[in-house]
C-alpha cells in the first residue's frame, strides 16, 4: 500500500499551518479548532489550493507547486468523509453508494448494514447511519487514501463509543493510509496509530498515543492528552531523583531528569486517594480540600487541591468524598513526567 | 377598552387593503356575463395576440434560461472583485421604469443606436423587451438557489469522481431545481405582462407585434368588452401560475422565499 506524502505550508486566518509527515497507516492530527486541521485534508483532496507544497502517493505526485503539478480532485484517488457527512440529499442511500462506484455498492451496503435503507433519503436516516452510507459511498470510489474530517463530532455519546469500535476495526481492515482530523485526543488514541498534536499551525508532536502519554513534549501536548500540569522549578537530588518546588510551596520529586522551570506531568489515573496521610512507597503526596466530583461512566474524576485523580466509583463511594472535605493525592516519583516550558 | 379599540383598528385597515387589491380583479369578471367574455376570446385581435404572446414569451423565456443560468451559476459560485457590483447591475431592469427600458433598448439596438440592428417594431424586439424586463427575477433567484447548495455536497461530488460539468447536473442543477423553477415562473408571468418596454420598442403592430397587454390597450377605446376578456384571461394565467409556484414542492425547500398558503 502506496504511503501518503504531505509537506506544506497553508495560510490560515492567523497564522500558517506547517505539515510534513508520510501516513502509512492511521494518523490522526488533533488539536484545538481553528488549527487548521479540516483546511488540511482539503488540500490532500486537491479542494484547497496552496502557494507551496507537496502531497504525493507512493511515487504519484497529486500537488508539487514548485513543478506546477496540481492534479483535481476527481483525478486523486481520495475517500473523504466530511464532518456533516455531505451525502447527497435527493439520492437515495443506494444512489449515493454508486455515485462513487457502481461495482460494489450491494456488497458495501451489506458491509456497512444499510441495504436495508437502500431506498431511503438521507434525511430519514439517524447520525450513525448517515455516517455508514458517507463511509460506504467514500470506499465505492476505491479509493487509494481515506480522509476522515472529525468522524465522530456528529453523534451523540451513545452512539459515537459503539460508532468508535466499528471505525476502528474498520480502518485496520481497510489498511488504507488514513489521515483523521478531531479535536478529541481521545477519539483520536482510539482510531490512530499515530496522532500528531497540532497548535497554532504547528506538528507539536507525532507519536503512537501511548508515548505521547509517556513522554509528552511539552506542557500543550501534556495538557492535550489529559494530563495534570502543574508549574515548578527543578532541581537534581540524589538517588537519581530530581526535587520540584511547586509554585503553591509543595515539594515533589520525578525520576525524569529535569533543571531549572519545568511543568510536572501526572496523569489522572496515576493519582490514588487517601481520606488520610499514608505512607508507602509512593514519594509524592499533596493535601487539599475536594474541590469536584464528577462522575464519567464508571469512574470519577475528583479534584483535589491543583491535581485531578481518576478512580473507580466504588473507591469514591468508600471513600465518601465530597466537595470541601480534606484529602490525600499520591503519585509515584516514576509516575511524575517533567517537560521543559 | 384600548386593546379592542386596536384590535378593531388593525381589523379595519386588514379588510380595507384586502379589498382594495382584490376588488379591481373581480370586477373584471363581474361587469360583463362569462358568457360574452368567453365568446369575445374568439376575436381575431384576442387569438393573434395570444399567438404573439405565446411565441414571444416562450422564445424569450429560452433566453432567460439559456444564458440566465450559466451566469446566475458563475455569480454564485465566484468571489471576485466587482462581484456585487455586477449583481447590481442584473437586477437593475427590476426597478427601471419600464419606458426608460424601452428607449434604452432603442438606443442600444434601433438603426442609428448602438449597434445598429433593425430589430425595432419586429417580433425579435418583443422578445428582446421581455427577455430584459423578466431575467432580472430568474437570475436573482437562480443565484440565491445556487448559494442555498452545500459547498461541501459539491465537493463530495468531486472526490467521488465526478468532474466540474456532471457535478453540475447531478449535484447542483437538482439540488436548485426549487429555486430556478420558482425564479422561472415569476419571470414567465413578469414577461407576459409586459407592457411599457414593448410598446416603445416594438409598438403595438396586430399579430406582429401585439401581446396581450397591448391588445388590453389597443382595444380599450374600440371594443370595450374585448378588453375585459383578454383582462381576464391574464388573470387567469397569472393566477394559475402563482398557485403552481406556491404548490411546487421543492419551491418552499429552497432559498427563495414567498408566504406560504398553509
Amino acid at each position: 500500500m502506496a504511503a501518503l506524502g504531505l509537506d506544506f505550508t497553508l495560510p490560515l486566518r492567523d497564522f500558517e499551518l506547517t505539515l510534513a509527515l508520510d501516513v502509512a497507516r492511521t494518523v490522526a492530527l488533533v488539536g484545538p479548532s481553528g488549527a487548521g486541521k479540516t483546511s488540511a485534508l482539503r488540500v490532500v483532496a486537491g479542494l484547497a489550493h496552496l502557494a507551496r507544497g507537496r502531497v504525493t502517493l507512493g511515487d504519484e505526485t497529486w500537488l508539487d507547486t514548485e513543478r506546477r503539478v496540481d492534479l483535481r480532485p476527481e483525478e486523486r484517488r481520495v475517500g473523504l468523509v466530511f464532518q456533516e457527512y455531505a451525502l447527497f440529499p435527493h439520492l437515495t442511500v443506494r444512489a449515493n453508494v454508486a455515485y462513487g462506484g457502481r461495482d460494489r455498492v450491494d456488497e458495501l451496503l451489506e458491509r456497512f448494514h444499510i441495504s436495508h435503507l437502500a431506498d431511503q433519503r438521507p434525511a430519514r436516516l439517524s447520525g450513525g447511519e448517515r455516517q455508514r452510507v458517507a463511509l460506504a459511498r467514500a470506499l465505492a470510489r476505491d479509493p487509494a487514501v481515506l480522509l476522515l474530517d472529525e468522524p465522530l463530532s456528529a453523534l451523540d455519546a451513545h452512539t459515537k463509543l459503539q460508532v468508535r469500535g466499528e471505525l476502528s476495526e474498520l480502518l485496520r481492515d481497510l489498511g488504507l493510509p488514513t489521515l483523521l482530523v478531531t479535536h478529541d485526543y481521545e477519539d483520536a488514541a482510539a482510531l490512530a496509530d499515530e496522532v500528531g498534536v497540532v497548535v497554532d499551525g504547528a506538528l507539536r508532536q507525532l507519536a503512537p498515543p501511548a508515548e505521547l502519554v509517556a513522554r509528552p513534549r511539552d506542557t500543550f501536548v501534556a495538557s492535550f492528552t489529559g494530563a495534570n500540569l502543574l508549574h515548578g522549578v527543578a532541581r537534581r537530588a540524589g538517588d537519581d531523583l530530581t526535587e520540584v518546588r511547586l509554585r503553591e510551596g509543595e515539594q515533589l520529586f520525578s525520576t525524569d531528569a529535569g533543571d531549572g522551570e519545568v511543568g510536572v506531568v501526572v496523569y489522572p489515573w496515576e493519582v490514588s486517594v487517601a481520606r488520610a496521610h499514608t505512607v508507602d512507597s509512593a514519594l509524592n503526596v499533596l493535601r487539599g480540600e475536594v474541590g469536584s466530583v464528577v462522575a464519567i461512566g464508571n469512574r470519577v474524576r475528583v479534584r483535589i487541591g491543583p491535581i485531578t485523580a481518576e478512580v473507580t466509583a466504588a473507591s469514591a463511594e468508600r471513600l465518601e468524598l465530597a466537595r470541601g472535605g480534606i484529602a490525600y493525592a499520591t503519585f509515584k516519583a516514576t509516575g511524575t513526567r517533567l517537560v521543559p516550558l | 377598552m384600548r386593546r379592542a379599540a386596536a384590535a378593531v383598528v388593525v381589523f379595519l385597515a386588514t379588510f380595507v387593503a384586502l379589498g382594495f387589491l382584490a376588488v379591481p380583479v373581480l370586477a373584471i369578471f363581474t361587469r360583463v356575463s362569462p358568457g360574452r367574455l368567453v365568446a369575445q376570446l374568439g376575436n381575431p385581435v384576442v387569438t393573434d395576440a395570444l399567438a404573439v404572446s405565446a411565441k414571444t414569451t416562450l422564445a424569450a423565456q429560452a433566453l432567460v434560461l439559456a444564458f440566465g443560468t450559466p451566469a446566475a451559476w458563475m455569480l454564485a459560485s465566484r468571489r471576485f472583485r466587482g462581484r456585487s457590483l455586477l449583481v447590481t447591475l442584473v437586477e437593475l431592469p427590476l426597478v427601471l421604469p419600464p419606458a426608460v427600458a424601452g428607449l434604452g433598448l432603442l438606443a442600444a439596438f434601433g438603426r442609428t443606436g448602438l449597434l445598429h440592428t433593425s430589430f425595432p417594431f419586429t417580433q425579435t424586439a418583443v422578445v428582446l423587451a421581455v427577455a430584459f424586463v423578466a431575467s432580472p427575477l430568474y437570475v436573482r433567484a437562480a443565484i440565491a438557489a445556487f448559494e442555498g447548495v452545500d459547498e461541501n455536497v459539491v465537493a463530495a461530488s468531486r472526490t467521488l469522481g465526478a468532474g466540474p460539468v456532471r457535478t453540475f447536473f447531478r449535484v447542483v442543477l437538482p439540488l436548485a431545481a426549487g429555486g430556478l423553477g420558482a425564479g422561472g415562473a415569476l419571470a414567465f408571468a413578469r414577461g407576459l405582462g409586459e407592457f411599457g418596454a414593448t410598446i416603445m420598442f416594438a409598438g403595438s403592430l396586430r399579430g406582429v407585434t401585439q401581446t396581450l397587454p397591448l391588445a388590453v390597450y389597443a382595444e380599450f377605446d374600440v371594443n370595450f368588452d374585448v378588453a375585459l376578456a383578454v383582462s381576464a384571461l391574464l388573470v387567469l394565467i397569472s393566477a394559475a401560475l402563482l398557485v403552481t409556484l406556491k404548490w411546487l414542492p421543492s419551491a418552499s425547500t429552497s432559498r427563495f422565499r414567498f408566504a406560504t398558503s398553509s
